[in-house]
């Protein structure tokens, strides 16, 4: 069985996202970019079955994307069996970091998913950065195959697929579906494995990743970016100063004060 | 136009939002508001502040399957024409939005918070980036597809408690060759605590750094006698059950006091807590996003404040 991974680079959210002096797009200069945390999960419940099941993995990144390379040779170190790295002519739009739209993503990896089909597509259920929508239902429509979305299981056992989808309030639902498939990883059944940078290193030595060249033409019907801001509001919070123990005083009078303090 | 999330007996509080946006924007645009009901029709009761209900009936409607509701929302597009159709931004339209986005061949703002008509185009301000870049879009042409993040409109008044007209749409035939089967709804296990009960919570974010880390935090949840919550990232990683999670696809709480600890506070989180009545939030991040909806806030170290907050507490 074939199960593909395509993964995204986007901005780390622990820094702060700058925008650019027109407001209309991210500055992207100095931020670090890492693999999307959804796509991680997808990586490692993809890598799950593998173990399991002897799965062939590959993980799909776009040239494009900041950093890709180090995603893609990390998901190698990790147990990927091979890595692809896809070359397109895009028209690029401001909406995110990258330019590059879920829209052209997913126009991009359909051409490719056309060509080398596969049994299984597991990706992030969406990406901090996707504003004209999640990739896994717009790339399952594209290649009219059956999706679902918020998964976090993923089985494989007897040739047939079973995914638990995930709703509010501790409520999810066991659905089988039929392969070829398309599922957008909520979370793995276990977080994603570590793997150490000696490993890392060592797949940016031996590693492969194949570049395969798409022209999917440009996605239509986008969203048209006017501005972009921060929170305007400098936030309803009042902000509570001094030591560690003075805040912590002023806390306890709050709690205090509203008779939540037992004993 | 509206699509209507249920659970069999009862419409979604959401799908009330989203309905008073919906009659908002037809007053504006001249139009009528419509929600479409699968599988359901008995459900029409509830909706009567929208002026037409579009019922699609057919066994494989009985229960949310996404290829079942898909096809037959494709279907009430195709016949019904609507301007925009608006969606609740968890499950169903995470499954659905972008899919439509293809077939129906409209522009898809995800993630909104606010959404308009300025007079000449549908304008709507996506969140993006958890939480921290507020992007304002155009969906061009004269279709759209709008997912909106909980709580983001106030629902319908009930007012209007007129019977909608309701219009019935034929089953298309691919319902009749689903290539997905709902096997079971596995209903919230009840073994662990509850979250939604309690008085106040102490609820931790991936500000903690590691699962050896939540001994201090839990030390304070003990110290206040109530229980310990988390955002995604925390359960994700597996450091505490399902049960303890607090955010769109957790619990909604509604506590008297929430003390969020190293919680950046993207929407996903806000949605489950913005209504408890006191809410201080600790980040090193003055830029957090939780402090958009916090009333006190502090950008000390949490590892810092907790154990003076623990000695305070315990007098």
């Amino acid at each position: 069985m074939r199960i593909a991974v395509p993964v995204k680079a986007v901005p780390d959210l622990v820094e702060e996202i700058e925008l650019t002096s027109d407001g209309t797009s991210i500055d992207s200069e100095y931020l670090t970019f890492v693999l999307n945390e959804w796509d991680a999960q997808a990586l490692e419940e993809a890598l799950l079955i593998k173990d399991a099941t002897g799965a062939e993995v590959v993980a799909i990144g776009l040239a494009d994307d900041p950093e890709i390379e180090q995603i893609l040779f990390t998901a190698l170190a990790k147990g990927a069996d091979a890595a692809v790295k896809l070359v397109g002519t895009t028209v690029a739009r401001s909406l995110g970091p990258t330019g590059t739209t879920i829209a052209d993503r997913a126009a991009m990896l359909a051409e490719y998913l056309a060509a080398q089909p596969v049994d299984l597509v597991l990706t992030g259920v969406q990406a901090p950065d996707d504003p004209d929508g999640q990739l896994p239902s717009r790339l399952a429509a594209l290649l009219d195959l059956p999706h679902v979305s918020v998964v976090v299981s993923v089985e494989t056992t007897g040739g047939s697929l079973t995914v638990r989808q995930e709703f509010a309030a501790g409520r999810s639902q066991l659905l089988q579906v039929q392969m070829p498939a398309v599922i957008g990883v909520q979370s793995a059944r276990q977080a994603p494995r570590y793997t150490p940078i000696a490993r890392i290193k060592q797949a940016m030595q031996t590693g492969v990743l194949t570049e395969i060249e798409v022209s999917p033409p440009p996605a239509t019907n986008g969203l048209v970016v006017r501005r972009m801001h921060g929170r305007e509001t400098t936030g309803q919070a009042e902000m509570l100063t001094g030591s560690a123990e003075e805040v912590a005083d002023q806390i306890v009078g709050l709690l205090r004060a509203r008779g939540l303090l037992k004993g | 136009m509206v699509l209507a999330e249920h659970t069999g007996a009862q419409v979604s509080e959401g799908t009330h939002e989203l309905i008073g946006k919906a009659r908002e924007l037809a007053f504006e645009l001249g139009g009528v508001s419509e929600v479409v009901l699968l599988g359901s029709p008995a459900l029409a009761d509830q909706l009567g502040a929208a002026d037409v209900v579009v019922s699609v009936e057919h066994p494989a409607l009985l229960q949310y399957v996404p290829e079942a509701y898909e096809l037959a929302l494709s279907e009430v597009l195709a016949q019904r024409s609507p301007r925009l159709l608006l969606m609740g931004n968890a499950t169903v339209g995470l499954d659905l939005a972008a899919a439509l986005s293809v077939r129906w061949d409209a522009p898809l703002a995800a993630y909104a918070c606010r959404l308009g008509f300025d007079g000449t185009a549908v304008t709507a301000t996506v969140q993006i980036l958890g939480g921290k870049v507020f992007t304002e879009v155009e969906l061009p042409g004269e279709r759209g597809i709008v997912t909106v993040l909980g709580g983001a409109f106030s629902a319908a008044s009930e007012s209007s408690q007129s019977t909608p007209e309701v219009v019935h749409i034929a089953p298309p035939p691919r319902l009749d060759a689903l290539r997905m089967s709902l096997l079971e709804v596995i209903a919230a296990a009840d073994d662990d605590l509850d979250i939604t009960s309690a008085e106040m919570l102490v609820s931790v974010g991936r500000g903690i750094d590691s699962q050896e880390n939540l001994e201090v935090v839990q030390e304070l949840a003990d110290a206040l006698r109530v229980p310990l919550s988390a955002s995604r990232p925390v359960i994700d990683a597996g450091w505490l059950p399902k049960a303890r999670q607090v955010g769109q696809s957790g619990m909604k709480v509604k506590p008297k006091a929430y003390i969020a600890l190293g919680i950046s506070g993207a929407p996903e989180h806000l949605e489950g807590m913005r209504n408890a009545e006191l809410i201080i939030a600790c980040n090193t991040d003055a830029g957090a996003p939780i402090f958009a909806v916090a009333h006190y806030g502090t950008t000390l170290d949490l590892f810092d404040l907790v154990p003076e907050l623990i000695g305070k507490v315990r007098g």
